[in-house]
């Protein structure tokens, strides 16, 4: 019997989003184990109880009651304080139990030091997965920060008098929207496309050159800086830039402040407060019902006016919107997509598909995302390289066209020139064969050129697809040499007789055997 | 039946067999051509048997036909269709042995005719009569003749042994690489040389028995330094000796419809050959001389990143959510005998309205044409099983490529890597697709022994495990 998983009620208030969903749930079952949430887990997202029920899960009332027969939890916030039950969700935790959600262990010290005290067999972090290719299946801060890049859109979409798109309407022209978006990781670029597809100018900026191409790819303009530093990645994040590359950078927001109506800000670096770059100046050259939609807002925002959780206008009118829960503000769509990370880490947990998950530490994906194994913290896994640095394509040089007619027509020229030194060669040979072979051998080679260019000019119309019957066909025709044994099977000794009556054999199961299969082949040719 | 009639008819069955090639051209008429070469072949044999030439020993000569006939109609029954690279194989070697005994037979008769009086020479019927007529500078010419059509069927005779061998695995594929062997080839070539001379100035048969031994060792030396993936240019090779072979017997006996069909037959495989060549983007006689890559100058470049693997399951995800799909078979799909679950797939994909459509790369398999036949057998319509040329300009549209057992017809480095011993060679453009799934045993190299940089590339998942085991479990993930 496979081991249970349950999925208890999000505690953290306003929190939407669940760990499981029905369709989430059939495909767990398929890999062995017996799946249970907590009543009215799904409420938020619009998963019913039935719905879970009609999927084969079993609804249990409770939290205490879950996290007790549970052998893995899964979640989507760290635990925290149960307002209900009066305790820390950490102490519901089974001792050998298995939890797996998102922990933020760096941050997170006393919570990680709690969790180690309760024994627990492992505790998986989905916000620790490393950023291989392998790992983009179970990758759940990037499907998050798709969301949020989407819905930082809408948000700034509803908090913005105008369209996003330019329209020539009967009464009057309305330009489009301009959208800045800094920061191109996952959020930004699906910040970018979500613009795009409202019809607004949309250009972005990162401080990794090399996102330029999936900035172009998106439709945006990759604002480019001026500076030679090379900021490159650790880990798959932006990591942080010198101040002279910070102050270049901050002069490009100032130009771009009065222009632009809407900024996106998603600039985050791992384990910090996110970089102030949307200063206080730069709101005021705004022009007033511009929005600014700040998704760094839970580590301090990367705009100075920033109020995480807060939507505020200051006084020059502009919108700030510092909300935090942009995921969970699509519960249905984000508990999709986290559920199916979960799926997928349950998938690569259980190989054998039994129900019996197996923690192997030699795997990079579950080493990075186990935080505590067997009651020993195991945060920070060692180091993961992940992308080989790119490097710059070899260009052809291109040929131009009439460069192109010139080379064509050389060879041409040369292959013209070929073909009459062979043929001169050929004529040479010709005489001189001619001058000592007699009239018979010349009769029958004259057949014999003839045929082989007769074969030439059949066989180079033969389709590829059909070389294997051609050579089946032509293996059978071969053996037209039975004719030579037909004529020497009278011959006058013994020995001729029956070399040539092998001869007769053989031909013939390559006659018969070559045209059969050639047949069979051909009749197995059809069309759709 | 006159000799007059007997000629008439060889014209006919020439004609016949040009017009039976030339339906090759496409798949409709390729049903009709095969009856035409049926009728030609018929009319030939019926019309020497029937002739002046042949009067004795009938009985022996019918049931020997008999016998291979019904020998030949169990094969043909028999065999698989991923058995067709050796088929075709053990079947130029029958031509080749049987061109070495006619060649002997014409050398013994003609020594016969060479013994007797006048009166009896008069007397004589069927080719020894042809033989009598004979002028000394005819005499010569035809004791070359015989002399290369016994060469060239020797080799071809011990060559497809070989070759057969290797394609039905009772032999090791990889190239048997002797020190010196070019030297021993040349010098087993001299030693032919040097006993047509003995032969012609009156040597004994021992001459012709001991050339006919030389050159099925040289048939037997090269083909075993041959590596399995060039098989598809020896077996085309063979299949060209084959008919050469027929043409020096009929130069020999003066039959032109030997010489003509001869004729036909080796340049259709010396034009196979030459597609294969082209197509590995090799020197045919760096191929003939075996030994891939031994004087590649480097080991290519070195390739960084890491193979990803992926399930079956996210397999069949990729693939409901694609709308062009492009299967790239190769020799792996043969040896896992997956045609008729790739025929499945395809199907399944197809109801959904999905476009699925193969790309043959021209040395895909061991035998030219080797995929197209498998695909037709596991009833993959023709018309969407395309050529390289074809469909390579398709690629960047389309959602999921998968390659299924093939590795060095899609490796980039031909295309990138001047250094690459297969630098050059046309290649399938697969990692132009938006997803490309390799479906692979392990992790090992291709043939030519390079790693493929294809793998190792952002948008190729790894599908490991037989193809046939891949392509089933696939199968039943999908609805």
């Amino acid at each position: 019997m496979g081991q249970i998983v349950g999925v208890p009620k999000e505690v953290r208030e306003g929190e939407a989003r669940v760990a499981l969903t029905p369709e989430t749930a059939t495909r767990i079952q398929k890999l062995g184990y017996s799946l249970r949430v907590e009543a009215g887990a799904g409420a938020a997202a619009n998963f019913s109880d039935e719905d879970y029920r009609a999927a084969g899960v079993e609804v249990v009332d409770g939290a205490r009651a879950l996290w007790e027969g549970s052998d893995i939890v899964m979640k989507v916030r760290e635990p925290e304080m149960h307002p209900s039950e009066g305790v820390h969700e950490t102490e519901l935790l089974k001792e050998g139990g298995k939890l797996i959600s998102f922990i933020w262990p760096a941050q997170n010290e006393e919570l990680m030091s709690q969790l180690a005290a309760r024994k627990p067999s492992a505790v998986l972090a989905m916000d620790m997965v490393p950023r291989i290719s392998r790992a983009q299946k179970l990758d759940a801060l990037s499907s998050m920060a798709n969301i949020a890049g989407y819905r930082a859109v809408i948000e700034a979409s509803n908090n913005f008098g105008r369209f996003f798109t330019g329209q020539v309407t009967a009464a009057g022209k309305v330009p489009p929207a301009k959208v800045l978006v800094i920061g191109a990781g996952v959020a930004g670029l699906a910040a970018i496309g979500a613009a795009r597809g409202l019809g607004a100018i949309v250009r972005s900026f990162d401080v990794r050159p090399e996102v330029a191409e999936q900035i172009e790819s998106m439709g945006a303009e990759f604002l480019m800086l001026d500076f030679e530093e090379a900021a490159g990645t650790e880990g798959g994040y932006a990591k942080p830039s010198s101040p002279e590359f910070r102050e270049k950078q901050l002069e490009l927001f100032r130009e771009q402040a009065p222009d632009v109506d809407i900024v996106i800000t998603t600039a985050l670096i791992p384990g910090r407060p996110a970089p102030k770059l949307w200063l206080e100046d730069m709101v005021k050259a705004m022009k007033p019902g511009s929005v600014i939609v700040d998704l760094a807002a839970e580590r301090g925002g990367n705009c100075d006016l920033t109020v995480p959780d807060q939507k505020i206008v200051t006084d020059n009118g502009v919108t700030v919107v510092g909300y935090t829960d942009f995921p969970s503000r699509m519960a249905t769509q984000s508990s999709q997509l986290y559920g199916t990370n979960l799926r997928h880490m349950l998938d690569d947990l259980t190989p054998e598909k039994d129900g019996q998950p197996n923690v192997n530490m030699e795997d990079v994906v579950i080493r990075g995302s186990t935080v505590i194994e067997h009651g020993e913290i195991t945060f920070p896994p060692p180091p993961v390289s992940v992308s080989a640095p790119a490097k710059p394509a070899a260009k052809k040089p291109e040929i131009s066209p009439e460069e192109r007619a010139r080379l064509d027509e050389e060879a041409a020229r040369k292959s013209g020139v070929f073909q009459m030194q062979m043929l001169g060669v050929g004529a040479v040979l010709m005489l001189l064969v001619g001058s000592v072979a007699p009239a018979s051998f010349m009769q029958h080679f004259i057949v014999f050129v003839l045929a082989v260019f007769v074969g030439f000019q059949v066989i180079w119309n033969v389709s590829h697809a059909l070389h294997t019957p051609l050579m089946a066909v032509t293996n059978a025709i071969s053996s037209i040499i039975i004719l030579g044994a037909l004529l020497q099977i009278g011959g006058s000794t013994g020995l001729v007789v029956i070399l040539a009556a092998l001869s007769v054999l053989m031909a013939s199961v390559n006659i018969f055997g070559g045209f059969l299969v050639t047949r069979r082949m051909l009749a197995m040719f059809q069309k759709s | 039946m006159s000799i007059g009639v007997v000629q008439a008819a060889y014209v006919v069955a020439s004609v016949l067999f040009i017009l039976s090639l030339g339906g090759l051209s496409n798949q409709e008429s390729a049903k009709r051509g095969i009856w035409y070469g049926i009728v030609g072949m018929a009319i030939a044999v019926l019309a020497t048997i029937i002739g002046p030439e042949v009067d004795s020993n009938i009985g022996i000569l019918i049931a020997m036909v008999a016998l291979g006939g019904v020998a030949g109609w169990y094969v043909a029954n028999k065999v698989e269709m991923t058995q067709m690279p050796e088929l075709v194989a053990g079947f130029h070697s029958l031509v080749g042995l049987a061109a070495v005994f006619i060649g002997l037979n014409a050398d013994f008769e003609y020594r016969a005719v060479e013994m007797m009086t006048e009166a009896e020479k008069a007397g004589l019927t069927g080719f020894a009569a042809t033989l009598a007529k004979k002028s000394a500078v005819e005499i010569s010419i035809m004791q070359v003749e015989i002399f290369l059509g016994v060469f060239i069927g020797a080799i071809t005779f011990t060559g497809s042994v070989i070759a057969y061998g290797k394609l039905a695995g009772k032999l090791d594929g990889k190239p048997l690489i002797l020190p010196a062997r070019h030297l021993l080839n040349i010098g087993m070539a001299a030693a032919c040389l040097i006993l047509l001379f003995i032969y012609m100035s009156g040597g004994g048969v021992w001459t012709m028995v001991l050339m006919a031994i030389i050159a099925g060792v040289i048939g037997a030396h090269l083909i075993m330094a041959i590596g399995g993936a060039d098989m598809p240019v020896v077996v085309s090779m063979l299949n060209s000796y084959s008919g050469w072979a027929a043409a020096a017997i009929g130069f020999t006996l003066g039959n032109d419809l030997l010489i003509v069909t001869g004729a036909l037959v080796g340049s259709s495989g010396a034009i196979l050959s030459y597609i294969m060549c082209r197509a590995m983007n090799r020197h045919f006689v760096s191929v003939i001389l075996g030994g891939f890559g031994g004087e590649a100058q480097s080991s290519g470049q070195a390739v960084e990143g890491e193979m990803i693997a992926t399930d079956s399951d996210t397999v069949a995800q990729q693939l409901e959510d694609a709308d062009e799909v492009i299967i790239v078979p190769g020799y792996g799909l043969a040896v896992a005998q997956a045609q008729s679950s790739v025929s499945e797939l395809t199907r399944r994909l197809r109801a959904k309205g999905k476009t699925v459509r193969f790309a043959i790369h021209p040395v895909a398999g061991r035998l030219p044409g080797h995929m197209n036949v498998l695909l037709a057998e596991a009833k993959v319509p023709y018309d969407i099983v395309l050529e390289m040329d074809e469909i390579n300009d398709d690629f960047p549209q389309t959602d999921v490529a998968i390659i299924i057992g093939a590795n060095d017809i899609v490796n980039p480095a031909a295309q990138d890597d001047p250094g690459s011993p297969i630098a050059g060679m046309p290649v399938l453009e697969v990692w132009k697709a938006k997803n490309v799934i390799v479906s692979k045993r392990g992790r090992g190299t291709g043939y030519s022994g390079i790693e493929n940089p294809l793998f190792f590339k952002d948008n190729t998942r790894m599908l490991y495990g037989d193809a046939k085991d891949s392509l089933d479990k696939l199968l039943q993930q999908m609805s």
